[in-house]
């Protein structure tokens, strides 16, 4: 018998196949990456617990009716009004705070009907069961970014320096925190929980009637 | 003179591209790696509220929750009113203490105080719904939640 080697097989279309499985996998994937407004619920309380009296002028009430329609502090608003409200209400700084400091850092109208320091200022979202959930995450969305305002306009006054090219300074030191998150970073963690506790959130939202 | 000009006479040689499918092989390698295929197949209508304020999600210690219109293919089993979703089934809302504990349970030790729950539901549900989904949380002090929104520009 005629010894007869095999024939090479030809690699030359190789590269064609692994390009179609590449642009496969290229068409399928999704990196996706969730986001989202990020919250706390409260705790559900000891049902013997005293119910702490809050004045009326530190309550920011905020409700939300079945139709989407917005009512802030017994008046109609448009959803677009919400922030600069809220702001002011939190920034107001009429009084003392438990301590009995004044709100130094606060820029508001020091009005003595509204909120006496952000430490006090709560913010009351009431909704509706049948209230739209879109409606609710923008409503939602604009009372966080009140907060947010507010930090990162402190953030930018007392660190501003360590920060010259950035506008949102406390959402830079946010990140910076995530970037490094196994070396921990002692001065900068104090300082974003100084911003926190100048502006604390206190959004309370009662159970819908 | 000739003996230098020969030299720099001739056609380019043409670039080997015998690496070329290791190249591509490598790319595929990678992409075929970073693929996550969904875990969860969507039974609900699911359009998520819009919002600039957003964190992002650490997808380690989170565990979903969708709500909404159940899709199409599944109306005329289950209606069209809103529902809860967990995993691959619907579930009522008995159910989502059972199946939350567990997705904490199955947690790494050290993320589990820092558990989230991820609430993926359609813009066009009662919110109703979702605070009794945050009730039931709420009773099981799984206090961390995310409304996962998608994201606009915040200076629009």
């Amino acid at each position: 018998m005629a010894k007869r080697s095999a024939p090479e097989v030809n690699a030359g279309s190789m590269a064609d196949i692994a390009f179609l499985l590449l642009i496969f996998f290229l068409v399928t994937t999704t990196i996706e990456k969730d986001k989202g407004i990020l919250r706390s619920l409260p705790p559900i309380e000891p049902p013997d617990e005293e119910n702490v009296v809050i004045k009326q002028k530190n309550l920011f009430v905020v409700l939300l009716n079945r139709n989407d329609q917005l009512l802030v502090e017994d008046e109609l608003m448009q959803l677009k009004d919400l922030r600069k409200a809220t702001i002011e209400f939190l920034d107001n700084g009429g009084d003392v705070d438990g301590e009995g400091n004044p709100c130094d850092y606060c820029q508001g109208k020091r009005d003595p009907s509204s909120s006496d320091h952000p430490d006090k200022a709560i913010i009351s979202l009431q909704h509706d069961r049948e209230t739209t959930y879109g409606k609710y995450i923008e409503v939602q969305n604009e009372l966080v970014a009140a907060y947010n305002f507010l930090r990162n306009r402190e953030a930018k006054r007392l660190y501003g320096s360590s920060y010259p090219e950035v506008d949102d300074v406390y959402f830079a030191m946010l990140a910076e925190k995530e970037k490094n998150q196994f070396k921990r970073d002692e001065q900068l963690e104090e300082r974003i929980a100084k911003i926190k506790t100048m502006y604390p959130m206190k959004l309370s939202e009662a159970e819908p009637k | 003179m000739s003996k230098f000009k020969n030299k720099k006479k001739g056609d380019l040689p043409a670039i080997s591209t015998a690496s070329l499918p290791d190249i591509v092989f490598m790319l595929l390698f990678f992409f075929m790696v970073a693929t996550v295929m969904r875990d969860n197949t969507l039974m609900v209508k699911n359009e998520l509220p819009n919002a600039d304020q957003v964190e992002k999600l650490s997808k380690d210690r989170t565990t979903f929750i969708y709500a909404g219109k159940p899709s199409e293919g599944f109306k005329s089993k289950y209606g069209e009113l809103p529902r809860i979703q967990i995993n691959d089934a619907f579930v009522g809302i008995e159910s989502v203490q059972l199946a939350v504990t567990e997705a904490r349970n199955a947690l790494r030790e050290e993320l589990q105080d820092k558990f989230v729950v991820a609430l993926k539901v359609d813009k066009e549900t009662n919110a109703g719904l979702v605070s009794d989904i945050k009730q039931e949380l709420r009773k099981i002090n799984a206090l961390k939640l995310m409304y996962v929104t998608t994201v606009r520009n915040p200076n629009e």
